[in-house]
């Protein structure tokens, strides 16, 4: 039976679109954690780990997410492990997080001025406390306007989980598409829910930059 | 007993030596103007002094520490030993209280109202106490590094170091940064300063220090050095100094 596209889909697209900002949180979350350790360890003294770190970012960069979902959902499933798509989507969202965040964070920690370092090592603090207290509060004020924007594409990115059944928003899409037959109402309506939640965060991202640059001494 | 004692300090940047053996020795109290070329060393020596710069032979004494680069003894040497820089590096995000207060809690232990106390005090040395809750970009290039001088004085050293302090400076703001300078040598603080101010080495350093090519080329009382100068160098160095200023 064919019904029609109508609004009384809006609720169960709402629900979706609150999976597709679920996801992306939890990404963001656990991304970004992983990301703080692998940017830490992509300036550490120690040049091993910075090896290790770089040969991270580069691999997980390189690399499509769909793959990283399918490495996770089927991958991980060859290893005996049953693992529900919601946690292999997440799980792979978190590696591709991780990656651009570390790098993202790496680029802001590395353009505080090297004279912030010697300034604060000259005052006798020690290299945990010239991070926690003069190098990192820096760094964030640098790092947030690219990302708020990397927010941006991993909400967009959420998409590919659709891919392994996960009904986040573009999969409700296709599922709502596939009984009314109507794409193009059903997919401009799925484009404008994205654009409801992608602006906001362009548009803060925006204004970030605008004011940190005006401040930002010549 | 000297507080500084430098002994055959040599220093490479890659094939470059920068230093080639520096003998130098400073005693309590002392005020020591390092002069010379750009290029001839003298930040170069100044930095190795706290451990800025790891150095490739020789030894440094300085403040009862002997240089060693583990972490923990280098924190120790620069509790004792201050430095001042060209280009201030005061902590953008910080009030100008923070920057101050910041390493005598994290370094000393000092407690917060101890440390506030001693901000004010060490504001008040340098003319600034209307300033403590400012932000370094609030002020002019004088005021930070009148700022950048409390924050080093804070950590109450025994020693120490000026790299340039009013180069960056425009004119009319240099003589504020001097008079604090002026006021900590008569209070008998032992200072090195590298500086390109003659006028100001010769009347309130005590001993005057000719860098060249990475060697002490002449060193003396100043008032002797700036007026009856040995070596065909210095002659030269003053007497294109002069034509500057």
């Amino acid at each position: 039976m064919i019904r029609n596209f109508s609004f009384s889909e809006l609720p169960y697209l709402l629900q979706a679109a609150g999976a597709t900002i679920g996801l992306t949180l939890m990404a963001m979350l656990i991304g970004g954690m992983a990301g703080l350790f692998l940017a830490l360890g992509r300036v550490s003294l120690w040049p091993a780990l910075r090896t290790l770190v770089s040969g991270y970012i580069a691999t997980v960069q390189g690399v499509p997410v769909l793959i990283l979902l399918f490495m996770a959902y089927y991958g991980i499933g060859r290893l005996g492990f049953d693992i529900p798509p919601i946690l292999a989507a997440a799980f792979s969202l978190s590696i591709y997080a991780s990656a651009y965040l570390g790098d993202i964070w790496r680029g802001a920690i590395q353009s505080v001025a090297r004279q912030q370092w010697e300034a604060s090592a000259s005052l006798a603090l020690s290299r945990s406390q010239q991070y926690r207290y003069i190098i990192l509060p820096q760094a964030v004020r640098i790092a947030l306007p690219p990302t708020v924007g990397f927010l941006v594409q991993l909400v967009k990115n959420t998409s590919v989980v659709s891919i392994v059944g996960v009904v986040e928003l573009a999969r409700a899409g296709q599922l709502i598409n596939n009984a009314t037959f109507q794409p193009f109402q059903v997919f401009v309506t799925v484009a404008a829910l994205y654009f409801v939640i992608c602006y906001p965060l362009s548009w803060v991202s925006r204004r970030l930059e605008a004011r940190f640059n005006a401040n930002r001494p010549s | 007993m000297p507080i500084v004692r430098v002994e055959n300090l040599h220093k490479s940047f890659g094939a470059n030596a920068v230093l080639k053996g520096i003998n130098l020795s400073v005693e309590p109290g002392e005020v020591v103007a390092l002069i010379g070329r750009s290029g001839s060393g003298k930040s170069t020596m100044l930095r190795c002094l706290n451990g800025l710069e790891t150095i490739a032979g020789g030894t440094i004494e300085i403040a009862g520490h002997k240089m060693s680069y583990r972490p923990a003894a280098l924190r120790d040497l620069r509790r004792d030993v201050g430095i001042v820089f060209q280009s201030f590096n005061l902590f953008p995000h910080m009030s100008v209280l923070d920057n101050i207060t910041l390493a005598p809690k994290l370094a000393k232990s000092v407690g917060k109202v101890e440390a506030e106390d001693l901000a004010m005090e060490m504001l008040r040395r340098v003319g600034l106490t209307e300033k403590a809750q400012a932000f370094p970009d609030q002020l002019s290039g004088g005021q930070q590094q009148r700022v950048a001088i409390a924050r080093s004085l804070a950590m109450q050293p025994r020693v120490m170091l000026f790299d340039e302090v009013t180069s960056a400076l425009d004119p009319e703001l240099t003589g504020e940064v001097l008079v604090v300078l002026e006021q900590l040598a008569a209070e008998g603080m032992t200072m090195l300063l590298v500086t390109h101010e003659m006028e100001f080495a010769r009347e309130v350093a005590a001993t005057t220090i000719f860098m060249h090519q990475g060697l002490v080329h002449e060193s003396g009382p100043s008032d002797q050095l700036f007026r009856n100068p040995q070596t065909p160098e210095l002659k030269q160095f003053l007497g294109q100094s002069r034509a500057i200023h």
